[in-house]
């Protein structure tokens, strides 16, 4: 059984359609990127996703429960944790409190505080820089390490699927290829299904798995990220070569 | 030296309740988006809930007989109770409109909290004798200050360190802090808001009540509209501290409360009767000055 499915999902704003009858599954342990162009529904899809915007039609599953329609918390409660376009660290609270808000789902646990600790114990031993300071505000971190603040909060809530809008929006190229090593060194050390989504589709070239490739609110490849990087497929569905 | 002093405690205690009463509006404010304009109601409802419903002059004191220990803590869970009521049959059911219909809502729940006393009371004052030891005044440095002056400052300081205590020490504060800067980010790690608004409702309705409860101990009368012009300074009081910052709305109601009292002292007796028109355009300069108010709600993003 897949850990994710969506099926024939459309979502409305108004009267504008951003996402048309998406179809797609994901494994657990799996990497997907989407990519596609500005406007594609890349977004609207992650926030279908994590209950945010409801769906206008379609069904969302994760781990064979129906999700469709749900609040944000109950989707995050059963395993999803939302890393959302431009970060958005509550900038008043400090660092640790970012992170321990993620364990939040767990805050009726009688062991809260003992499992929050080692949590932050665990998150600290992969993003030292926020260890060193864990009681300033986060609005006062650089881009960078709100990404990593972020990503870290994500972790906190022990997900089974972390989903993140464009990572590296905003971000140095050497800040970037930071963000993302450690991604992939924590995919592979907990055994994480990763759904990331992003403009451009070089990233997903470089670090592989299966990538997505959306326009106009519509999945136009789905496949191998090397194996479309090879064929001029990909460039013609990016841009929309050959229509018209 | 005295007079000094006894002004001092007069602005205290004004500011004390303009400062619990700004504190109830930006609590709302935070998690919602919401200016709760039937706050001033809660208060007078919270008074009127000690009494059994008559029209005579005088009250007909029904709850209001338990002892002191009893009787606080009974007007604060009307106070709560009554917010958290309007939360679960009004306000949940705004929660996606826009903030200009929600407020209009509010509007609509005060009058009716309002003409519910009305016809269980009617609109006349009663006088109530609310903890008469109160009034005894007390010495301090040769000035003679009234006891419940003393207690109204003290009890505002203890609820506000109980507060700043619980926002920040507790997991409970903590996610109301988060869903007042941004809820749907709090809610996309886990936090539940109808927890975190019914909490900010039941804190805003007791500080409600302990303004209905210092009102009706030093006027002693009950009267249905006594919530009114506090609330109206609260609102002012909230507006200037910066919407949604709390620190900020207790800042502003303590200094509105020390305008209004020094203005008494200081205007020549003839202009005196205009000191509120002094007092509001004492406003007016600070929001030309500050629009954005003293200070400023950092990040509030929209709500739910």
């Amino acid at each position: 059984m897949s850990l994710l499915a969506l099926s024939n999902v459309t979502i409305r704003y108004g009267r504008l359609t951003a996402v048309r009858n998406v179809t797609f599954a994901l494994e657990e342990g799996e990497t997907l990127f989407i990519t596609g162009p500005n406007g594609a529904g890349k977004s609207s899809l992650l926030r279908a996703i994590a209950g945010v915007v409801p769906p206008a039609g379609g069904r969302i599953d994760f781990g064979g429960h129906d999700i469709t329609g749900r609040a944000p918390e109950d989707i995050a409660r059963m395993g999803v944790s939302m890393v959302p376009e431009g970060r958005e660290v509550f900038a008043s609270l400090t660092i640790e409190e970012n992170l321990l808000l993620g364990t939040g789902m767990h805050a009726q646990a009688r062991n809260w505080r003992s499992r929050s600790a080692s949590e932050l114990a665990a998150i600290y031993d992969t993003f030292p820089m926020l260890k060193d300071r864990r009681h300033s505000q986060a609005g006062l971190l650089s881009g960078g390490q709100q990404q990593m603040l972020v990503i870290g909060r994500a972790l906190m809530t022990s997900a089974r699927l972390i989903a993140i809008d464009e990572p590296s929006l905003g971000l140095a190229p050497n800040i970037i290829d930071q963000v993302y090593d450690r991604l992939i060194a924590l995919q592979a050390q907990r055994s994480l299904t990763l759904l990331i989504v992003e403009q451009s589709s070089t990233r997903a070239m470089l670090v592989g798995g299966r990538m997505i490739l959306m326009r106009g609110g519509e999945v136009m490849l789905d496949g191998d990220a090397r194996a479309m990087g090879q064929s001029e497929a990909l460039q013609a569905a990016y841009f929309g070569y050959g229509e018209h | 030296m005295a007079g000094l002093l006894q002004t001092l405690f007069d602005a205290l205690s004004l500011g004390s309740l303009y400062a619990l009463g700004a504190l109830g509006i930006a609590l709302i404010f935070g998690v919602m988006r919401l200016v709760n304009f039937a706050h001033g109601d809660v208060i007078a409802f919270s008074v009127f809930a000690l009494l059994w419903p008559s029209v005579d002059a005088v009250a007909v004191v029904f709850a209001g007989n338990m002892p002191w220990f009893l009787l606080v803590p009974f007007v604060l869970v009307m106070g709560a109770g009554l917010s958290v009521l309007s939360e679960l049959l009004v306000f949940r059911r705004f929660r996606r409109a826009n903030p200009a219909t929600m407020m209009i809502a509010s509007f609509a729940l005060g009058f009716v909290i309002r003409y519910f006393l009305l016809m269980l009371f009617s609109s006349r004052p009663k006088s109530i004798l609310l903890l008469p030891t109160l009034s005894q005044p007390v010495e301090i440095f040769g000035a003679r200050i009234p006891l419940l002056q003393v207690i109204t400052i003290v009890a505002t300081i203890l609820i506000l360190f109980g507060l700043t205590s619980f926002l920040r020490r507790t997991r409970y504060g903590l996610e109301m802090r988060a869903a007042a800067e941004n809820f749907t980010m709090a809610r996309m790690l886990g936090v539940r808001a109808n927890r975190v608004i019914m909490g900010a409702f039941a804190l805003s309705g007791a500080l409600a009540a302990a303004i209905g409860l210092i009102l009706a101990a030093q006027t002693g009368t009950a009267d249905i509209q006594m919530g009114s012009a506090v609330m109206l300074m609260a609102f002012i009081a909230t507006v200037i501290g910066g919407l949604g910052s709390l620190p900020g709305a207790v800042l502003a109601g303590f200094l509105l409360g020390a305008a209004s009292v020094v203005m008494q002292v200081v205007l020549p007796a003839e202009a005196r009767v205009f000191r509120d028109a002094f007092v509001y355009g004492a406003v007016i300069l600070v929001l030309i000055w500050r629009p954005q108010g003293l200070l400023s709600a950092r990040g509030t993003k929209e709500r739910v």
